[in-house]
């Protein structure tokens, strides 16, 4: 049964301005998301691939506003539907003061756990700060919630009155994530939750996200680019490139059997620790990602295309449906 | 093995000299043998430090024509290792306290800072995980070749123009000769590693020494690059890899063998296939059941419980002892040596003694 979307981004666009010569005037523009549309069910793990700047990480900023607040400059259009109790709401249209309102409902774990904790801040004052702005908890209410949440995360509440540096990369992700679900969302977008971790403290963070789900009703975002982690906890995966949503559909059947010539590249490429694999056929791609700056006209990548026609200059190709729930975005490729 | 060992490895110990409080200088500084009491002695640095084992009795080998891989965490010692064997270790806080490393019948850690430069980027060369900060950024990429050459071989420019020239062809550069003239931020990530790789092998180096080379590259790009290393390394039978680093996908893709490092000191080698799939070690075993598998029905990964321990607080006994899931109470006591289960597949557990 397909559950009912709690997210949906229609036609989003976000283009950055390029300043140049003396005056710093804007010469040019890079679209970094160039119509991507999105819908995050209620209760799943969206995961969304790609290389650096594919717009994944973007999409994830502009979902939550963050990126049309903080950077005035960015042209961003289309729409972000959220689902809450009283209705559906556009995000992108709202003030910052209107914005503030569904905040708590949708809340983001960063890359990483170094630089996105306020290194003068107490573990405690971390996690309590969104409390103080989202919630009308008094100062014991706000104690209890961040030794619970604190113990939630598998960490200790006695831990609170300690600073970031004390604790591991791992240990630090954990605080994010505490941070994070201190409002109750019911959407996370994690921007690379685990890339800076390391193998054995990976799959602690991993595990822990999937038991926070469950318990915390979840719907989550996970950007990344480590296919077998992707796969391993989205229940749906887009794979990006250059700004447009290349293929999307079920996490095994992406992983598995891909359609689009982009994601069977992106996955072969991907070396499996397994030695008896070690001559299996690849498709290696000649060339560099182009910079969404010159991307080129029609299909992004055709330039690295193994089965590009003359045709693909032409016009940008739309996802098409090519097996149940399974989208891709080439008219050359099936997918039987 | 049949092949020649390049370089032996034997009872290599890097420490790293830090500031510690009362109680950390009681507890490390009882146990001193007599080279560190002599060393502490003549060194007025040393007062109020203690020194962190980074590489605490690491012995291997490296035979000509393989690739060898080092994985283990952040903090297990696999880049010291590598860093000690070129000497490039900062001095201070760090000091290579005791060991040999023998390359081409040579002792590195007994040459001069001269003489050890006559083997670096000739005989031995490296490339590094970040390839901006490891070239010059004011210096055309070309010129920094060329700089490579002249310094090791007796050439003229202009056979080091050409032969430059011929190096990044040879590494998948389009239109050499025109990008010679170019700067490192004028390549892309990959593009810039490449350069490295060529800049690495101008002199046709005996070893390699790769550390993390493609972990800031995207999954595509380090595609290229192994499919590159790979087939150099074919041209160059003689030649031996030694390779540094943390993802095992990349390990059983181009290792021959592999050392499995974890809090300073070996704990299993073994050749690739025997490590993949039948690791000896609980903390490879570990290491390769926290992977997600998308083969296996979905479940909660098998991660291994706790962090590593700060370097200065690691068990007495095995190192790995505080996140052992078979841990009992030898363990606790003395650490296991590292010793021989079947064919050239080592490791230093209790369980396997």
């Amino acid at each position: 049964m397909k559950q009912e979307n709690i997210l949906e981004v229609k036609n989003l666009k976000v283009k950055f301005p390029v300043a140049g010569g003396i005056l710093l005037r804007k010469v040019a523009e890079v679209k970094a998301v160039d119509g991507v549309s999105l819908e995050l069910r209620r209760g799943e793990t969206l995961g969304l691939v790609g290389e650096s700047g594919c717009g994944k990480s973007t999409i994830g900023k502009a979902v939550i506003n963050i990126l049309k607040f903080s950077s005035p400059d960015v042209d961003i259009s289309g729409e972000v539907w959220l689902k809450t109790e009283e209705g559906e709401v556009n995000l992108l249209s709202l003030s910052r003061n209107e914005m503030r309102k569904y905040r708590g409902q949708i809340q983001m774990i960063f890359q990483d756990p170094y630089s996105s904790l306020n290194s003068r801040m107490t573990v405690g004052q971390i996690i309590e700060e969104p409390l103080l702005y989202h919630t009308k908890m008094n100062k014991d209410e706000r104690n209890e919630r961040v030794a619970w949440l604190l113990e939630k995360v598998g960490l200790q509440a006695e831990q609170s009155k300690r600073y970031p540096h004390e604790f591991s990369g791992g240990q630090r992700q954990r605080i994010g994530i505490a941070r994070a679900l201190s409002t109750n969302p019911k959407i996370i977008i994690a921007d690379e939750p685990v890339s800076a971790l390391d193998v054995s403290i990976q799959a602690q963070v991993i595990n822990l996200m999937q038991e926070l789900q469950k318990e915390f009703d979840l719907s989550i975002v996970f950007i990344a680019h480590d296919l077998s982690v992707v796969e391993h906890i989205s229940s749906r995966i887009a794979v990006m490139y250059l700004g447009n949503i290349a293929e999307s559909g079920p996490g095994s059947d992406i992983y598995h059997k891909p359609i689009h010539p982009y994601s069977k590249a992106l996955l072969s490429a991907v070396p499996l620790p397994n030695p008896k694999l070690k001559n299996k056929e690849r498709i290696i791609l000649t060339g560099d990602v182009p910079t969404p700056m010159n991307k080129p006209s029609g299909c992004g990548f055709r330039t690295r295309c193994p089965i590009a026609k003359p045709e693909c200059a032409d016009s940008v190709p739309v996802l098409e449906l090519k097996l149940p729930d399974h989208y891709a975005a080439c008219p050359y490729v099936s997918g039987n | 093995m049949e092949n020649k060992k390049l370089v032996e490895v034997k009872n290599l110990r890097t420490y790293f000299f830090v500031e510690a409080t009362d109680k950390q200088i009681t507890e490390h500084t009882e146990n001193f043998d007599e080279k560190l009491n002599a060393l502490y002695a003549g060194d007025k640095y040393l007062k109020g430090k203690v020194p962190a084992k980074a590489v605490d009795g690491v012995s291997f080998d490296i035979f000509e024509g393989e690739v060898l891989g080092i994985v283990g965490e952040s903090g297990s010692g696999k880049s010291v290792t590598a860093y000690s064997i070129t000497r490039l270790i900062p001095d201070p806080p760090g000091k290579i306290v005791g060991g040999e490393v023998i390359f081409k019948g040579k002792d590195l850690l007994k040459l001069s800072f001269d003489e050890m430069k006559d083997y670096r980027g000739k005989e031995i060369a490296m490339i590094f995980q970040e390839p901006m900060t490891s070239l010059n950024p004011v210096m055309k990429i070309g010129d920094q070749i060329i700089e490579v050459l002249l310094k090791h071989e007796k050439i003229s420019k202009e056979e080091a123009f050409k032969k430059a020239v011929n190096m990044l062809e040879q590494v998948g550069i389009p239109a050499a000769e025109k990008r010679m003239k170019d700067y490192p931020h004028q390549f892309s990530g990959g593009m810039r590693q490449r350069v490295m790789i060529a800049m690495a092998l101008s002199c046709h180096p005996a070893l390699l020494i790769a550390d993390e080379p493609t972990t800031a590259l995207d999954v595509t790009i380090q595609a290229q690059i192994i499919e590159l290393m790979l087939r150099l390394k074919k041209e160059r039978k003689e030649a031996a890899i030694l390779l540094i680093t943390h993802n095992l996908g990349v390990v059983a893709e181009t290792c021959d063998r592999v050392i499995v490092m974890y809090g300073g000191k070996i704990q299993e080698v073994a050749d690739a296939d025997s490590i993949f799939e039948n690791p000896l070690h609980p903390y490879t075993e570990g290491l390769m059941s926290s992977l997600p598998d998308p083969d296996k029905p979905k479940q909660l990964l098998q991660a291994i419980p706790g962090i590593i321990p700060h370097i200065l607080e690691l068990p007495k006994g095995c190192k790995f002892a505080t996140r052992c899931t078979k841990v009992f109470d030898k363990c606790w006591e003395t650490e296991p040596d590292l010793i021989e289960k079947g064919k050239s597949h080592f490791v230093r557990c209790h369980l396997h003694g």
